[in-house]
């Protein structure tokens, strides 16, 4: 693209909230009822953050990689694809993103475990707004709820809930981070020039999951430090 | 109404089976029924203003019909069969240029959704875009454009955003000179590259060129528009509602009372009316979603043009709000 800073988001906004909403609308309703499985998964995936060995670090992101793949799949290219030429792009983002979260579900890299500190008090807060915050917020925002979007099925429920998750266990790697949060940020400032003002609300939690991330790594480095 | 259309039956050439089009677009004419019962304007039985296109003398109705957004309705069959009904009003109003572009998600697909539906109007005047940054890519996505049109070849291809221009002008002028279209051009919008415009409108055989005005975005008036009847080039303007962001803005606002005398009854006629009073332009092509507001668009086309203190009185108003 020639002068590409010529550009603003308006300018690729190709379709209006109401094609947006019919597309959520039938997505769902060809996946239905596949929402109250990738939604207990969701609950079943922070029960077992709770435990700490090698079974958790492998389930987690296993678990999670199949999700991000699913959305890639059926949302990003069977859907979404129709009516933004993007979606090939995001699909591709979101496959990065399963095989990362399956190398590191085959290496058992992460270390999860619940305890009592406030970052992950903070954490399972997301991943309790993934699941049921977004839908409400979005029926609040005057969603039919045929349209609304659910962890596991949709891409920013599961972005949001991705994040949630991984911020329970100990140091997330940032390789881990770094596409569900472009995705917060990129799709948020996107939807929100549509016309979905809820919107702002994926572009916040990823600023507040960031945070936590980063309030980890300067306690660790802090600790350093001192010693 | 039926004539006019009839009429330009020879001078786009026939597209897909004769037979089957003539069959399906006197369905459409049939289902245009409730809209030509609908109440009328004043103006909506004056004769159709038309533009000439300076490089071959024909002439377009100076409303057309653009796809940006409206269109893009993917594989939804209920939203595909309301932009049909759009495109329905539009051509039983007399239309005759629709526009779209590669980089419109499904226009071009539910345009041709659309065309297969009512049949192709022998008045059909198709305009599209090539949008690649590969020149060598260009000619690919320009048979895939036609594809989802379904139609023998366009009247118009435009390089969009002046992307790659230098690869992709030269093979849409070897694609006119072979008779595999019938004009060439160039498009912006938004006010991008204004200075690159008119460089490419000095230095090549344009036939059109598709820029953004309206009574807000005029900066097109002091070189642009001028240049183009200095080259004898034929001018489509988009974003004339500014995306309907003018429209919006109007809301709260009285219609002026000159508003009756040029024969408008809401300020999106007016609008439409301030851009192709324009001498330079040859056809603005707002979007829709209603056929309503395709019907309402296509009676700018007709009846009296503001002139210039006119035009100038709109803009000061359109500028305070």
């Amino acid at each position: 693209m020639s002068e590409w800073w010529t550009y603003r988001i308006a300018s690729f906004v190709l379709f209006s909230p109401r094609t947006y909403l019919r597309l959520c609308e039938q997505y769902n309703e060809a996946v239905w009822p596949l929402q109250i499985v990738t939604l207990t998964a969701g609950v079943a995936l922070v029960l077992v953050a709770r435990r700490t060995g090698s079974s958790t670090a492998r389930t987690i992101p296993l678990t999670l990689a199949a999700l991000w793949l699913f959305v890639a799949y059926a949302f990003h290219l069977r859907r979404y694809a129709a009516i933004n030429w993007a979606a090939d792009y995001f699909a591709i983002a979101f496959i990065a993103q399963a095989l990362l979260l399956a190398w590191s579900g085959v290496t058992g890299a992460l270390r999860f475990g619940i305890n009592t500190s406030w970052r992950q008090g903070a954490a399972l807060a997301i991943v309790a707004f993934a699941l049921v915050g977004v839908p409400l917020l979005e029926r609040q925002s005057g969603r039919n709820w045929r349209a609304l979007e659910a962890f596991g099925t949709s891409p920013d429920p599961t972005a949001l809930g991705t994040l949630g998750i991984l911020l329970v266990a100990r140091d997330p790697p940032w390789m881990l981070l770094a596409i569900p949060l472009a995705w917060c940020v990129i799709n948020g400032a996107f939807q929100w020039t549509v016309g979905f003002k809820d919107a702002i609300a994926l572009p916040l939690i990823a600023l507040m999951a960031l945070s936590l991330r980063s309030a980890s790594a300067l306690r660790r480095a802090l600790r350093r430090s001192v010693r | 109404m039926l004539r006019q259309i009839a009429g330009r039956r020879q001078s786009n050439g026939m597209r897909g089976d004769p037979a089957n089009n003539r069959r399906a677009f006197l369905r459409t004419l049939a289902g245009s029924t409730a809209l030509v019962l609908a109440p009328r304007s004043a103006h909506a039985d004056a004769a159709l203003i038309t533009r000439v296109v300076p490089s071959t003398g024909e002439a377009l109705p100076v409303v057309g019909l653009g796809s940006w957004i409206t269109f893009n309705v993917g594989d939804d069959r209920a939203a595909r069969d309301e932009c049909a009904d759009v495109m329905r009003a539009f051509f039983a109003a007399g239309g005759r240029m629709i526009d779209s572009s590669p980089m419109y998600g499904s226009s071009q697909q539910v345009i041709g959704y659309g065309l297969h539906k009512l049949g192709v109007p022998p008045a059909l005047f198709a305009a599209d875009k090539v949008w690649i940054g590969s020149g060598a890519r260009g000619a690919a996505q320009i048979e895939e454009s036609r594809s989802h049109w379904n139609v023998r070849r366009f009247d118009l291809l435009q390089v969009h955003n002046l992307l790659a221009w230098q690869e992709h002008l030269p093979r849409l002028f070897m694609m006119k000179a072979a008779g595999q279209l019938r004009y060439v051009g160039i498009t912006t919008s938004e006010g991008r590259r204004h200075a690159d415009v008119e460089a490419i409108m000095r230095s090549h055989p344009l036939d059109f060129v598709q820029v953004t005005y309206n009574a807000v975005d005029r900066e097109v008036e002091t070189r642009i528009l001028p240049l183009a009847r200095e080259r004898g080039i034929a001018v489509i303007v988009n974003r004339p509602f500014r995306q309907r962001a003018l429209i919006d803005a109007t809301r709260s606002t009285r219609l002026p009372s000159f508003a009756a005398e040029i024969g408008c009854g809401s300020w999106a006629a007016l609008l439409l009316k301030f851009v192709v009073s324009h001498p330079s332009v040859t056809c603005a092509i707002p979007a829709t979603t209603l056929p309503a507001h395709a019907h309402e668009n296509m009676v700018c086309a007709r009846g009296p043009l503001p002139e210039e203190p006119l035009r100038q009185r709109i803009a000061a108003l359109v500028a305070k709000l």
